[in-house]
């Protein structure tokens, strides 16, 4: 305890408290160990190749889907004696075990780093984890054994190491990093608090207080900070307890309009520990988590995935987007590179219909798992009535191959996502069985500016009255012609937006399941009765 | 000594799940198992995952595969089969 502290902020990739003492992960080697005979430095380096390949394996054994793919991936290429030829003949020419396989490691990682092809590229950093882990093992370090509950402090971490570690009660702050990695995308499923982008060199073994939601780091807190974080936390957690009491019951607001409740879901895995009452259905799953694993997903993977999806909703309507990489979302190999405005490019359904290769299989697999539940399939980024008419008579078509082959199927009712303004003012022109709002893209599109710019986030926000204008209008479309509306992005679950949203004419909200409580309770306390009653 | 060609036409090449097949099958033979990027070589040791991988082989390209030994016949015809199949990716 200090009487001067340092905030820090960076952004928030899953919210969530933790106090502690920051503990870091060593992005480089450093060590002055003289090297012992070629023979003994040879016999390091075997044993800590055979150490990793069983750390692998402990960890391959808990993983499923995708992440047991990557780890046995990196357990065939540490078991193949080619890997570290090159390190071996560099013991014998006198270098230590470290660095031989260190500089080795480095001419390979080099070697996807500069492939013309995306999807070997994209592998360095697989190949940068088996380095880490053989020279963890090699070193000793049992300190890059992540103490359970630990305060982790590094430049990014692989999904393997995120995944080996108990980190309750702990929390991860990144230098670099993405809120939309996959592993900030398994810290909120876990409820681990992150922050990344955080811009701190040297705060190791410093005492901190994280409030992960705001992105806020306080270093060598004062008894004062320390008091205001005990009150916040304990607030957040009445407040969330409050909210859990909303859960199991029906969205109604004060003046008795039903409000329908879905949830967002990105990874099957989120849906194990949710009781599927607590919501009326999934209005948004997001399939690019899918696509970021070491090969794109075959038909059979993914109706795999959407079966184990339709199952869990137990016959509530479930909505699926379509590929949606892009913008924010990039994928390597998939998503055009060097453009200059991704948010204007090539994205959504502008890609999904130039690689008919990766989108047919999707929708073969969509319109299979349509036989076995309340299946919609949505479309983002839609611009043009063309767009959604290309992707129909795509799905048709995959239809009539999958019957073809005697392969039961049924053709979903296909809808789009509404972010595009141009979609907007000419909502008549588009088939869709459904509309459903995409907030987050619709309002940096009406305002032109960017929640990930600093310095323009303040423009962008959704209560903007252009913003609910829009929205308003997709509302009362739905109202005219009978076809359903809904509203997905960040907004949906959000309390100080929902009674906005619900004065606009929205009914139906899809948000993160975690929001679902308070976004309950935001309802219960709205009146539209001025309006409606 | 058999040799044989088939063209890569699974969306991502010879990537690391494709890479690994090829390992597993090609490592059920007793005999070699090479490929190649053309006729003449030169030829990588299909066995390896590491050296696969380092071919970086993309989708288009075509396989020139040479087994020998044990089987020799029958581990050309599963690999080319593997490849025709497209790894069984779809």
């Amino acid at each position: 305890m200090t009487l001067v502290s340092s905030r820090i902020k960076g952004q928030c990739a899953s919210p969530g408290f933790a106090a502690g003492v920051v503990a870091v992960l060593a992005s480089s080697i450093t060590t002055g160990r003289v090297a012992g005979n070629a023979q003994a430095e040879t016999a390091m380096l075997r044993q800590a190749i055979a150490q990793a390949i069983a750390e692998l394996q402990d960890l391959a054994s808990r993983a499923e889907g995708e992440a047991s793919d990557m780890l046995a991936f990196q357990i065939v290429m540490l078991e193949d004696e080619a890997l570290a030829e090159a390190a071996f003949a560099a013991i014998d020419a006198g270098h230590p075990a470290e660095i031989a396989w260190s500089q080795a490691m480095a001419t390979e990682i080099e070697g996807y780093e500069a492939a013309d092809d995306a999807y070997f590229r994209a592998r360095a950093s697989d190949l940068t984890d088996i380095r880490d882990r053989v020279l963890d093992a090699l070193l000793g370090r049992s300190a890059m054994v992540v103490a359970p509950g630990s305060i982790l402090m590094a430049d990014d971490i692989t999904p393997s190491r995120f995944l080996s570690v108990e980190w309750r009660g702990g929390a991860i702050l990144l230098r670099k990093g993405s809120t939309t990695s996959h592993v900030a995308m398994l810290a909120r499923s876990r409820g681990v608090p992150m922050i990344v982008g955080l811009p701190a060199n040297d705060i190791a073994g410093r005492p901190v207080l994280i409030d992960a939601s705001g992105g806020v780091v306080v270093v060598d807190p004062t008894p004062k900070e320390q008091a205001a974080f005990l009150r916040d936390k304990s607030a957040s957690e009445a407040q969330a307890a409050d909210a859990a009491t909303y859960l199991d019951r029906a969205a109604v607001t004060a003046d008795g309009i039903a409000i329908r409740m879905l949830i967002n879901v990105a990874d099957p895995a989120e849906l194990e520990s949710l009781d599927p009452i607590i919501c009326d259905g999934i209005g948004l799953v997001r399939t690019e988590l899918l696509f970021e694993g070491k090969a794109l997903p075959g038909e059979d993977e993914q109706y795999a995935v959407y079966v184990r999806i339709l199952r869990w909703a137990d016959g509530r309507p479930v909505t699926f987007r379509t590929l949606d990489a892009g913008g924010d979302k990039p994928i390597a190999g998939l998503t055009p590179e060097g453009e200059s405005n991704p948010f204007l490019g090539v994205r959504g359904v502008r890609l999904s219909l130039q690689r008919q290769d990766i989108f047919m299989p999707q929708l073969r697999a969509l319109a299979r798992a349509a036989v076995l539940g309340d299946v919609e399939v949505m479309i983002p980024m839609v611009s043009v009535p063309q767009e959604l008419e290309a992707c129909r008579a795509l799905l048709a078509q995959a239809c009539a191959d999958l019957a073809a082959r005697g392969i039961p199927c049924q053709m979903p009712r296909l809808g789009m996502m509404v972010e595009v303004p141009a979609a907007v003012l000419t909502l008549e022109q588009f088939g869709a069985a459904f509309l459903s709002i995409g907030s987050n893209d619709l309002t940096q599109y009406v305002m032109a500016a960017g929640r990930d710019i600093a310095d323009v986030a303040n423009l962008a926000d959704p209560a903007h009255p252009a913003v609910l204008k829009m929205i308003g209008m997709v509302a009362a479309h739905g109202v005219r012609t009978g076809v359903k509306v809904s509203l997905c992005g960040d907004a949906g679950g959000e309390a100080r937006l929902i009674p906005l949203l619900l004065q606009q004419g929205i009914r139906i909200l899809s948000m993160s399941p975690r929001l679902l409580g308070q976004a309950k309770k935001a309802v219960a306390h709205t009146n539209l009765g001025e309006r409606h009653g | 000594m058999k040799t044989g060609s088939a063209l890569l036409t699974n969306a991502v090449g010879l990537h690391a799940r494709p890479s690994v097949k090829l390992t597993q099958l090609a490592k059920s033979f007793a005999g070699t198992v090479e490929f190649a990027l053309a006729p003449v070589g030169p030829w990588v040791d299909a066995k390896s995952p590491v050296k696969v991988m380092r071919v970086k082989a993309a989708k288009g390209t075509t396989l020139h595969i040479r087994t020998d030994g044990e089987s020799a016949d029958a581990a050309l015809a599963a690999v080319l089969g593997l490849i025709q199949r497209q790894f069984d990716e779809h």
